[in-house]
């Protein structure tokens, strides 16, 4: 097995692009990441694509070649694979490539993510995304996604005392964040007492608890190691991708509070790149919702179990802090085109290691961590990545 | 020679229903809709009123005002998207209303919420032509909002009806701007009760770029800027849309405040942006310059600006004003609204 490095990246403007199409926002990424890595598509020997419902919200399948053909990569008969769990279906596509280049299978090969949601109305669009869930025993049965989190949410706040002011500096943060990130859906800084006001979306859970409806692509670039630096002068690599599932459901878990697929798929990964937590710079999680990010960083063992709330609200996890936890703006801030989230943290990190961050750059950050979430846990795909 | 508004006349239903009456029933909290709607009630008809019955009122409180007689109208053009018939024109009705048959040309107008301006610029290009002297535009409502559709809280009822001529005229049209495209953002399709529409793509795609493109061009056209005019007046679906594309444009909320009476009536649709202008002509001094841009869904912009001449002194309280048409409503419960609006079948 080889050493994987990325040599190109791409991100589109996340957002409501009610001009661009799925395949207007593959192209515009993917093009980024040729033209950072320097490449043409000509080079491209194989293309994963995260997605998680092209199916509902364009009622399109077949990705795969959709993308292959629209990049106009279809002359070289490109293998090209869409890859689906739910919301880590850009840390998935990832992972897939990786994988494929460590093995030698292939030289080099596109990650991309893509998702386009705003051709749906709302009552879609929760649909589509219930299907994250158990559809039989959850969402069938009148769970809906903010739901479940809600319960997590309510769960974690009985056991650990987290507040309803610490689950808002969650977005707080991450839209203080986004402020900074010209790619970011929103770019409007927010208080607590605006998350705490917004209208209730699902019991604790506000408007600005939960992540939005979002248009979006990215792609990266992965080679072997050793041909890192025919493409760039900042290579940038694939420490661990490490992945673990979990039940579907939420009521067969073993705690409410805890995903406990973070903390295998962690585990795993410090394993494999032989580092510490200590080590990690920066991280981008799976904000979701704000629960989520503060149980990503209990269970990536940021911080301890319980810890997650007062830390955030102390300012642990902002651009200064020892772990500035998601410079993008998260997906709160950032936007949350579901299949293209993974991806677009690997992005995020990749610039944050290049140092190429601009006003959100993390002074020195040499290692990273990207932690992206399937549903209510089912899937986690956790991803280091190191100069 | 001078063209322009000669009379206009409002006409709103006089009951209401407030959104926390509707917000009760759905279960929605009446604080969210009114923060984000900026609505606070709108106008229902009665049982025995429909557009057909508001223009006709309309048409009369026009004709009050002036001292116009129904003979002397050389056209009718009544712009609605509920029209009581989709067959048989309810232009004709108002005609026979008023007396202004047989003699004059009329039809009915569909652009969505625009209907209405398309109806005010057809006039104002036969009386530029001299086909006839005096022609009467109407927009006018009952707009339908489905059960526990956003749309509920905003889909009102009411219409104006503006006469256009060169003699006695009130307030000159100088100039107007269409701006239109192919854009499915609401439709209703032949025979459904309630209309579809595209959620938050009826915004930004929708109603911000047909009216700023409409406005700009208009600007552009005329030379002029958002400074040079005392009122502006924006199709007003709800409280917030039209705030906001007065900002973007450069119109002050001073300039926007006298023709924003969505917040107690709602969206009149076709009636909308006629209904908010006819406030400003309430109030309007000789020489004060008006802006106006409407928007029909579907999709398109009909933007003119207007300069009040003294012979509004001479009209000016004559006719029911907005503001008395808003006064003393009658609030309902939403079963008696469910009952007006034909809901329940009797």
């Amino acid at each position: 097995m080889r050493e994987v490095a990325i040599v190109g990246i791409g991100c589109t403007k996340f957002g409501e692009m009610w001009d661009k199409s799925f395949r207007d926002l593959f192209i515009e990424a993917g093009l980024m990441a040729l033209e950072d890595a320097g490449m043409s598509g000509a080079d491209v020997e194989a293309l994963y694509g995260g997605n998680m419902s092209s199916g509902i919200f364009i009622e399109q399948e077949h990705v795969g070649a959709l993308i292959a053909d629209y990049s106009g990569l279809i002359s070289n008969s490109v293998p090209s694979t869409r890859v689906e769990a739910a919301c880590a279906s850009g840390g998935l596509a990832l992972r897939s490539g990786v994988i494929a280049v460590a093995s030698e299978y292939h030289d080099i090969v596109i990650s991309a993510g893509i998702e386009k949601m705003t051709d749906v109305g709302p009552e879609k669009a929760m649909d589509a995304l219930a299907a994250a869930a158990d559809r039989e025993w959850e969402a069938a049965v009148g769970a809906t996604f903010p739901g479940l989190y809600a319960m997590m949410a309510r769960a974690h706040m009985n056991e650990f005392g987290t507040t309803r002011e610490q689950l808002a500096q969650v977005a707080v943060k991450n839209h203080y964040h986004g402020s900074m990130n010209p790619k970011a859906q929103f770019r409007n800084r927010i208080t607590i007492d605006a998350v705490i006001s917004s209208p209730l979306v699902a019991d604790p859970l506000r408007l600005f608890d939960c992540s939005p409806i979002t248009d979006g692509a990215a792609a990266v670039i992965l080679v072997p190691a050793e041909r890192a630096r025919e493409f760039t002068d900042t290579p940038i690599y694939v420490k661990a991708a490490a992945q673990a599932s979990d039940t579907i459901s939420l009521h067969d878990r073993r705690s409410l509070t805890s995903i406990d697929a973070t903390r295998i798929a962690a585990d795993r990964a410090f394993k494999t790149a032989r580092l510490q937590r200590s080590n990690i710079d920066v991280a981008e999680v799976h904000d979701c919702f704000t629960i989520a990010e503060i149980m990503a960083i209990e269970d990536l063992a940021f911080f301890e179990k319980g810890r997650g709330g007062p830390a955030t609200l102390a300012g642990e996890t902002a651009i200064g802090s020892k772990i500035p936890i998601n410079t993008s703006g998260g997906l709160k801030a950032c936007g949350h085109p579901v299949g293209a989230t993974g991806i677009k943290q690997a992005v995020e990190i990749v610039e944050q290691l290049r140092g190429d961050a601009g006003k959100r750059q993390v002074e020195g950050a040499e290692v990273g961590l990207t932690h992206n979430v399937g549903g209510t846990g089912g899937t986690v795909v956790v991803h280091i990545l190191a100069r | 020679m001078s063209i322009g508004i000669t009379t206009y006349g409002v006409y709103i239903p006089r009951y209401r229903i407030r959104v926390e009456e509707i917000a009760r029933v759905w279960g929605d909290d009446p604080n969210d809709i009114k923060k984000g709607l900026g609505v606070f009630e709108k106008s229902v008809p009665d049982r025995d009123e429909d557009t057909a019955t508001i223009a006709v009122e309309a048409a009369r409180s026009a004709l009050q005002r002036s001292g116009l007689a129904g003979v002397d109208i050389g056209a009718i053009y009544v712009g609605s998207e509920s029209h009581p018939y989709a067959v048989k024109p309810t232009a004709t009705i108002v005609a026979e209303a008023i007396r202004a048959t047989p003699e004059l040309m009329a039809a009915d107008y569909e652009f969505a919420c625009k209907a209405g301006t398309a109806a005010l610029q057809t006039c104002l290009g036969l009386v530029a032509a001299d086909y006839i002297k005096y022609g009467m535009a109407i927009g006018a409502d009952t707009a339908q909002g489905a059960p526990a559709d956003a749309l509920e809280y905003t889909a009102a009822a009411g219409g104006a009806a503006y006469v256009v001529g060169k003699n006695h005229v009130i307030a000159e049209i100088e100039d107007t701007y269409s701006f239109t495209t192919d854009t499915f953002d609401f439709w209703r399709r032949q025979g459904e009760q309630y209309p579809k529409h595209g959620g938050r793509f009826t915004g930004e795609p929708g109603y911000f770029k047909h009216v700023l493109a409409g406005a700009r061009g208009l600007l552009h056209k005329t030379h002029s800027k958002p400074e040079d005019f005392d009122f502006a007046v924006f199709h007003q679906p709800n409280g917030k849309f039209p705030r906001r594309v007065a900002s973007t444009l450069g119109f002050s909320q001073q300039q926007v405040k006298q023709g924003l009476v969505v917040e107690k009536l709602g969206n009149a649709y076709s009636g909308s942006s006629l209904i908010g202008l006819a406030s400003v002509l309430d109030v309007a001094e000789p020489g004060s310059r008006i802006f106006m841009t409407s928007f029909g869904s579907g999709a398109g912009s009909d933007s003119f600006t207007f300069r009040v001449t003294e012979d509004i002194d001479n009209v000016q309280g004559q006719a029911p004003t907005v503001a008395e048409l808003l006064a003393a409503p009658i609030y309902l419960d939403y079963a008696l609204y469910a009952k007006h609006k034909n809901k329940i079948v009797l």
